[in-house]
């Protein structure tokens, strides 16, 4: 190991902190300005310091103050996101698993077609045929409904082709033991495969939940009615830098509810989304 | 290989994969190919009647200078974006690969702008740095800029290349302290007994050993850049001033839905489908081979 002098730790630390001071402080700012007033919001400079008004902004925004400006409460919005972020993580994850299960561990006909179906869907995201998409929904009757915000955004093949290489890891003397010892494909799946798979399920489950949450194109196209928007639409709607009426205390507290629950699951299973995150991608 | 133990049965496997492929048939290839179709037909301004008119539409879109301008500023905005969060994300992480304390809560601080929507970003960017009331625009205009990018182009580009690269900020910095931790130390203390200092360390082991790791990120940007960043540009500039922020996605968007030139929409589409199919093809083959010197 080469030693490194204190001088260069120094250094080191400086730098790191300096990074931490730049990535931290739009969030850090959003959080002082949503504990001072309004007026103090609307002179700027703003103190560095959160002002005395946290209780007051938070429970005007929370009581009626974003129904007030958005159109529709807060816990609404926030069950709308959540509701987007769980099923759309949920709902791939499912999805995935049985069909990297099926892709691995079975032989059929049209097997090698079905996986290229879905691994060239890899190169489709939503935004490049927007338009057509759009048409689908309203031909099925999707839009302002959660299925609508939902099911169009579980089918991609990042999830199964995670599955599926993590499947051809597992050795297949594992698959004859269990159909020597009279396990079906059913028993293979829940009672090994699953218990196999948690780690992964559980790096993709953090990746997928932030991708649901952070949604803004889809949920922007597929609703009208402000009592299906998701938080991010709802503050885009409500923010207006050429009106001066504006809440901007409000405002600044509903970004807070938008950014705070992500970054609590993301910091909360680090361990799994780190470690899914850098090996899904390899 | 030897051949893989499988299960005997013969309409299980259909069940299985059945969700995900009829989800997939119906969200993904018939959009695409009404948007193939629907590329090569012109509707009358009352949107009455179509006729199919080949690649017109291709041509129109081609030759005119709106898209011509919309290509630069995609690829201004996708370079300046994925050059800013990757130096910025590689000199983060080569400082937190030196130090022995703290790395932990370094790493958990670093990753919360990935949390962050990139609307949200945009916006809390847009409320720092609006010329009204954000306090980094006051403090830009004492120190004697002239920062509007509400009115300026290039003030607008760069609020939006800052917004896009800090929420990339966490996403690179923690690959390249994986692909930091996977460099051999025995090669770094090889070279320093060589009497290689640091700086030459960096450049001629290093940074050629991480090769890989950086390409990848690469692409992945570029590709962060031009897809994911719409909600970015919808929030902060709306494509303004002029045009001078609108990206491929924000036009494609714009005249599908705000002016409701659908042949011309669908057209862009299929431009960007194309362009996408490049990038992953860049990116396997490539990417899996990885690049690297030794």
């Amino acid at each position: 190991m080469i030693g490194s002098s204190s001088t260069r730790t120094f250094i080191a630390h400086a730098v790191l902190l300096l990074g931490i001071l730049i990535v931290a402080f739009p969030i850090y700012y959003t959080f002082v300005a949503s504990t001072h007033t309004l007026q103090t919001i609307l002179r700027p400079p703003l103190p560095l310091l959160p002002g005395g008004e946290f209780w007051n902004n938070y429970s005007e925004a929370l009581t009626g103050g974003v129904n007030r400006i958005g159109g529709v409460g807060v816990d609404v919005l926030l069950l709308n996101t959540t509701v987007m972020a769980l099923g759309i993580a949920v709902g791939k994850i499912c999805i995935s698993i049985l069909s990297a299960y099926a892709i691995v561990f079975f032989r059929f006909p049209l097997r090698m077609v079905f996986f290229w179906l879905i691994f060239i869907t890899l190169m489709l995201p939503v935004e490049v045929r927007i338009l057509p998409t759009y048409k689908v929904m309203v031909d099925l009757g999707l839009i302002d409904t959660y299925a609508g915000l939902i099911v169009p955004l579980i089918a991609s093949a990042t999830a199964t082709l995670l599955f599926r290489q993590f499947f051809m890891t597992i050795p297949g003397e594992l698959v004859e033991a269990a159909r020597v010892d009279g396990a079906g494909p059913w028993r293979f799946f829940f009672d090994i495969l699953l218990p196999l798979s948690r780690t992964n399920i559980a790096a993709l489950f953090v990746i997928l939940f932030i991708y649901g949450w952070t949604q803004y194109l889809w949920p922007l196209l597929v609703t009208n009615h402000n009592d299906m928007n998701t938080i991010v639409i709802a503050l885009r709607k409500m923010v207006s830098f050429a009106d001066a009426d504006t809440q901007w205390h409000l405002v600044m507290v509903t970004a807070m509810l938008a950014i705070v629950p992500p970054i609590l699951v993301v910091v909360a299973m680090q361990r799994w989304f780190v470690r899914g995150l850098v090996e899904s991608e390899k | 290989m030897t051949p893989r133990v499988v299960f005997p049965n013969r309409v299980l496997p259909y069940l299985l994969v059945a969700p995900q492929l009829a989800i997939t048939l119906v969200f993904f290839y018939w959009p695409a190919g009404q948007a193939l179709y629907q590329s090569m037909l012109k509707e009358d301004p009352f949107g009455l009647r179509s006729k199919f008119v080949w690649f017109a539409n291709f041509e129109k879109v081609l030759s005119d200078p709106a898209y011509m301008n919309s290509i630069k500023v995609t690829t201004v905005f996708s370079l300046a974006t994925a050059i800013v969060a990757m130096s910025v994300a590689l000199l983060l992480a080569v400082m937190a690969d030196k130090v022995v304390r703290g790395k932990g809560i370094y790493r958990t601080l670093m990753i919360w702008p990935y949390a962050v929507a990139p609307a949200i970003a945009g916006m809390l960017f847009l409320f720092m740095f609006n010329p009204s009331i954000g306090t980094l625009a006051v403090l830009l205009r004492k120190a004697g800029f002239a920062w509007d990018p509400l009115l300026n182009g290039t003030d607008a580009m760069m609020l939006v290349v800052t917004a896009a690269a800090w929420k990339q900020i966490s996403y690179n910095f923690l690959f390249f302290v994986a692909g930091l931790q996977a460099i051999p130390k025995t090669l770094i203390e090889a070279a320093a007994i060589d009497g290689a200092g640091e700086t030459k360390r960096f450049w001629t082991i290093i940074f050629p050993l991480l090769a890989p790791t950086t390409f990848f990120l690469l692409v992945i940007n570029t590709t962060y850049a031009f897809f994911d960043t719409f909600g970015i540009i919808h929030a902060v500039t709306g494509g303004g001033p002029g045009k001078s922020t609108e990206t491929l996605v924000y036009k494609v968007y714009n005249d599908g839905f705000v002016n409701l030139i659908l042949g011309d929409s669908a057209a862009q589409s299929v431009i960007l489908m194309v362009i996408v199919i490049a990038l992953t093809a860049v990116q396997f083959r490539y990417v899996e081979k990885k690049v690297h010197y030794g």
